[in-house]
């Protein structure tokens, strides 16, 4: 008898011991005599319940986690069905339930590199579409869906495609900045490692729009996992002629430098050098990838295309809210007690993402501050969480919604030590480029430690440091770095001791 | 040994020379085949791809992913990172440092263990993580990832 389940193989499903799952459920189906069909999938992002194994019963897909080896006899015996660990429908669990996953339509369904999993779930109609569009069409539908920048600083995707395809060059280039280097993020590794043909179709699409003839994947060395996949779906890719020599993409892999999510240092570090900041202009869009005009795209914008195309831009531009329109996947994470990925419309505020969907805290205690956008990412306090997750709407609050990741705390935090750890990243992943990013930060750890330390004439100086860096740097390392140290000050100035009452 | 792991890395830098920008996959290969980047390959690199020695350590020198010395025998990736701070992340790098007896970037004196930081895994929602060599790790404890360093590597 055969007996086909479903298991995630994403890279936080296995460090929460998928594989020690699936070898249980293999040595079990032996003994038992049964033909197992174990396909590894990506995960629903749901990771709170992973390892979560699922099972098609009448066309739907019950579900069971978290899972440990030792509850796999039982499921077995259960004939998998009524099991301690049984969560019903997966897809009416309410976190996946209120989503809409459009980025994410395949993630944690299909088999990341079956690509006829990928057609028939609807991959592959956008290219298709495209390929009977001309390149302005394309340009003029992508301008027209809103789509932005999700890398976080929210340039309309539209413009810049716009300016490459009108760029002089006898080559042309698409980079994917896949870079996803700030705390709290994984929206980029979970798609490559569960859906890496919305990419691939994302990128052949822009290729298409703008005339490029190569596209280039720039990951991260902290993800093994991720560019395996990739790798391994460029080969698919190639084999069934969707990439070839009109069209190409190749991997190239960072050496744990933060500052290379930057585009510019990005494209120096693709180009062998060091991965400095050039100064703007020559925008990337004229100049770019050796010396071509070259679309930096964000993995998510890219992988948000596909569906702009098939569904046609209406579709698209009809979730959202003001300005930010569209999906966008949200990434909960750190002290939080249902963590994952959750795509929605922009527009949800933070209080009832991070309480209503995520259940506030993973240790029961008070949700203190939630950071948001990565470490140059402001912290939020709970008298701000009807702030609505857009870019604007974040930018007026004080903050920035970044690459839409929201890292919890709860009431055990000292925001004067996370004020401080802001300054010893851009330290420690400052390029050097500019002075107001490798001096100031070290001079802002050390001011931070003053106005800890209750010296009453540190705050000014570190206002005063905040405002050179925020206006001097080249680029938002040094130049977003004050966002969550001066937010920790205003927001908690608890956190610092009286120095800072002192000197008001 | 030394003439052969030059004459090895040249071979490296030539099958990546048609690449636009082969450095770094250059490095990433050569820091596989060796466990790092040997100073004494730089002008043969450098020949193979028309740069300068100087520039080969100006790019080795920038990456925190690239060593010119041996590390251990499994490198052990420490996430230090805010959601992993979230969850402990903080005391369970000073555990850690204090079992192993090295600082951030060093190495056990058994050679068995390399303990690096790590600004992100992207495991933020299995806080706190950790890589043992590339297997990643989530809801990690001190004792566990001690063990596992130590596994096989002793």
């Amino acid at each position: 008898m055969s007996l086909t389940l479903y298991l995630p193989l994403d890279a936080a499903a296995l460090a929460l011991g998928a594989d020690e799952i699936a070898e249980a459920l293999r040595t079990e189906a032996e003994a038992r005599g049964l033909d197992l069909v174990l396909k590894r999938t990506g995960t629903r992002g749901m990771v709170w319940l992973e390892p979560l194994l699922e099972i098609e019963e009448n066309g739907l897909r019950m579900g069971f986690g978290p899972l440990e080896p030792a509850d796999v006899p039982a499921l077995f015996d259960s004939a998998f069905e009524d099991h301690p660990k049984a969560l019903g429908p997966v897809e009416q669990i309410p976190f996946f339930a209120r989503q809409t996953r459009l980025a994410f339509a395949r993630c944690g369904i299909v088999e990341p590199l079956d690509l006829d999993a990928y057609r028939a779930q609807g991959g592959m109609k956008g290219l298709e579409r495209a390929m009977t569009m001309t390149p302005e069409e394309i340009v003029a539908e992508i301008t027209a869906s809103g789509l932005r920048g999700r890398g976080g600083a929210g340039f309309p995707t539209g413009i810049k495609w716009k300016t490459v395809l009108e760029a002089e060059g006898a080559r042309k280039a698409v980079v994917c900045n896949a870079d996803e280097g700030d705390s709290g993020t994984f929206a980029d590794r979970m798609l490559i490692e569960g859906d890496p043909f919305c990419l691939i179709e994302g990128m052949a699409i822009c290729a298409r729009a703008v005339g490029a003839d190569r596209g280039y994947v720039y990951m991260r060395s902290e993800y093994p996992q991720a560019i395996a996949m990739l790798d391994a779906s460029l080969r698919v890719a190639r084999e069934a002629g969707i990439l070839g020599d009109h069209f190409d993409i190749e991997d190239r892999v960072g050496a744990g430098s933060y500052v290379c999510g930057e585009e510019t240092a990005l494209l120096n570090s693709m180009e062998g050098k060091r991965g400095i900041v050039r100064p703007k202009p020559p925008l990337p869009a004229h100049k770019g990838f050796m010396g071509r005009p070259t679309v930096v795209n964000n993995l998510i914008t890219l992988a948000s295309v596909p569906a702009i195309l098939s569904e046609g831009a209406e579709h698209y531009r009809s979730f959202g809210l003001g300005r930010s329109l569209g999906t966008v996947p949200l990434q909960i994470a750190g002290n939080v007690r249902y963590g994952g990925l959750f795509e929605a419309a922009f527009g949800m505020t933070i209080g009832e993402l991070v309480e209503g969907v995520c259940g506030g805290t993973a240790s029961g205690r008070p949700v203190k501050a939630v950071q948001i956008g990565g470490p140059l990412g402001a912290y939020f306090p709970r008298s701000l969480f009807d702030t609505p997750l857009g870019y604007e709407e974040c930018d007026a609050a004080g903050g920035l919604i970044g690459h839409a990741g929201l890292v919890v705390f709860d009431d055990t935090v000292e925001m004067g030590a996370m004020a401080r750890f802001a300054m010893e990243f851009c330290a420690v992943e400052s390029c050097g480029t500019c002075t107001p990013c490798r001096i100031g930060a070290v001079r802002g750890m050390e001011t931070i430690d003053r106005i800890l330390a209750g010296d009453p004439a540190a705050p000014a100086i570190l206002a005063d440091l905040c405002e050179t860096m925020r206006a001097g740097s080249l680029c938002a390392l040094g130049g977003f770095t004050p966002y969550p140290v001066e937010s920790a000050l205003r927001h908690f100035p608890e956190d610092f001791g009286g120095a800072r009452e002192a000197a008001e | 040994m030394t003439t052969d792991i030059i004459a090895r890395c040249r071979g490296i830098a030539a099958a990546h020379a048609h690449l636009d920008g082969p450095l770094l996959p250059v490095l990433h290969a050569v820091q596989e085949s060796f466990g790092h980047v040997p100073v004494a390959a730089y002008p043969a690199l450098a020949e193979e791809l028309g740069l300068s020695a100087a520039e080969i350590h100006g790019v080795v020198s920038f990456y925190p992913d690239f060593r010119t010395e041996p590390g251990g025998r499994r490198v052990l990736r420490v996430c230090r990172a805010e959601a992993c701070q979230a969850m402990g992340a903080a005391a369970l790098g000073e555990d850690l440092k204090a079992r192993l007896g090295v600082e951030w970037h060093g190495t056990t004196e058994d050679g068995a263990v390399t303990l690096e930081p790590a600004y992100c895994l992207g495991l933020c929602a299995c806080a706190p993580a950790a890589l043992v060599d590339d297997r990643p790790l989530g809801r990690v404890t001190a004792d566990r990832l001690e063990r596992l360093a130590r596994e096989g590597s002793a």
